[in-house]
């Protein structure tokens, strides 16, 4: 399998939250906007990609037994790198993300890749995974906070469609987040069958 | 090279490795981060401080009086903030207020907040001046703030009256810290109950019924202490009565009128 293989079957075939449907909780929780839902996703795709790689570098070196422990440890540990850095450099994203960074430790895209693909695979193509994932993630994030934020209040990345007045409050709240969740995924297999 | 053994030295070693890399790592990027961290939480406040003052130049601190786990006053140069906090809808609920000399408010800042994005959330922009609740110039001394709903004058949040109310009672409580003067002197309550129990606190209560603890915390959300509540019959029945037998006016509440003539009796 090639790289560019490897990356677009993360984006397409294996979309971790239309295809997979991995990693729902933040999908639901962080989507409130496009910029928030783009946010998580380059977040989680920045953790994906040092997590995979680093596991499968390592990957010899685990014994089968321990290798769920010593992964979360690998991840865990991006994970608070990635939080600190942020709260340091970028505030006000963190200040937005806050709640949801710590939850990136419990995304099951990141163990699921770790253990389908990283552990089983060369670290190259492992980033190479991270990088598909990861985009895949945020593309279907960004999608999801993208039609959220313009049915419940009008704006389309804080622009300013049509007046807010007119938006669907509920698709700002956490019912919004199901509905159109559901609906996105039967487009996305409406298109992939087609 | 060969996967290592899941044996019971090997399992043990690879774990423990693994966590002193990742203790080590963590504990040198922390080195680095905090710092920073420390600036902006700093600078944050700085800017918070200043926009609720409006100060041009950045206010010193000069001095933070923290009152309870919530609470803390910063004096600076260029006048008092008060840092207050309550339960919101969804949370805390923390603001920054600044306050001018002669005790009106300056400016505030909601500084952390859990409340439902669209809804709530607003709190940040809707009391501003300007805004449809706004809130700045007005002086929780001469009356506390309270949502129309409740008898006061200002506009709650389009249905958010539970954080409109979670917001003004905290802007109450920040006056309160920064007349440093409890009006709760009657009632020997610890800070944490007095700021629980809102409506004493703020001398919305008649003395009597503060005593008789009808000023709980539920109540007084429920609006049955604030005069302007039995005004609109926003009252429970039930304490609205027993607000009217302590009167010694036994009139049925119910009717906002019966509420009123009450009030005026007791205050005679």
């Amino acid at each position: 399998m090639n790289n560019l293989k490897v990356l677009l079957n993360g984006i397409v075939k294996e979309n971790p939250t239309f295809v997979l449907l991995l990693g729902m909780c933040p999908t639901l929780g962080t989507t409130s906007s496009a910029i928030n839902g783009m946010s998580m996703g380059l977040a989680t795709m920045a953790v994906l990609i040092c997590s995979n790689f680093v596991i499968s570098c390592i990957k010899k070196l685990v014994p089968d037994m321990v290798r769920i422990p010593s992964y979360i440890v690998v991840i865990a540990s991006l994970v608070t790198i990635l939080q600190m850095v942020m709260q340091a450099y970028v505030p006000d994203l963190y200040a937005t993300l806050g709640l949801f960074i710590p939850l990136i430790v419990v995304n099951c895209i990141i163990l699921g890749r770790a253990e389908a693909f990283a552990a089983k695979n060369g670290p190259i193509p492992s980033i190479f995974d991270g990088i598909g994932i990861g985009l895949g993630f945020t593309i279907a994030l960004t999608l999801l906070g993208g039609v959220r934020e313009l049915l419940g209040t009008g704006k389309l990345f804080n622009v300013t469609l049509y007046s807010e007045d007119y938006g669907m409050l509920l698709f700002v709240l956490a019912p919004g987040a199901f509905i159109a969740l559901g609906y996105l995924i039967a487009i996305v297999n409406k298109l992939r069958k087609a | 090279m060969k996967k290592l053994e899941s044996s019971l030295a090997n399992m043990v070693i690879v774990l423990t490795v693994i966590s002193v890399v990742a203790g080590g790592i963590l504990a040198y990027v922390n080195q680095i981060t905090a710092g920073p961290i420390e600036k902006i939480k700093a600078e944050t406040l700085n800017n918070a401080l200043r926009s609720v003052l409006n100060a041009d130049e950045m206010p010193q601190v000069s001095s933070t009086n923290s009152i309870d786990e919530f609470t803390t006053v910063y004096v600076t140069n260029m006048g008092v903030a008060v840092q207050a906090a309550t339960d919101g809808f969804g949370g805390k609920l923390k603001v920054l207020v600044g306050f001018t000399e002669d005790g009106a408010i300056s400016g505030y800042s909601v500084l952390e907040h859990a409340e439902t994005p669209g809804l709530g959330a607003k709190a940040g922009e809707w009391f501003q001046k300007g805004a449809k609740g706004d809130i700045i110039g007005k002086k929780p001394a001469e009356k506390a703030l309270a949502v129309s709903k409740d008898g006061g004058e200002v506009d709650a949040i389009t249905a958010s009256t539970i954080t409109s109310r979670a917001f003004l009672q905290a802007v109450n409580q920040a006056y309160q810290a920064y007349s440093g003067t409890s009006m709760d002197a009657a009632s020997s309550a610890t800070p944490k109950a007095s700021a629980q129990a809102g409506c004493c606190q703020e001398g919305k209560c008649k003395e009597g019924q503060c005593q008789e603890g009808k000023c709980k915390e539920g109540q007084c959300k429920e609006g049955t202490c604030r005069n302007g509540a039995c005004k609109e019959g926003a009252c429970q029945q039930a304490s609205c009565k027993n607000a009217c037998q302590q009167a010694e006016a036994p009139i049925t509440c119910g009717s906002s009128e019966a509420c009123g003539r009450a009030k005026t009796t007791e205050n005679n």
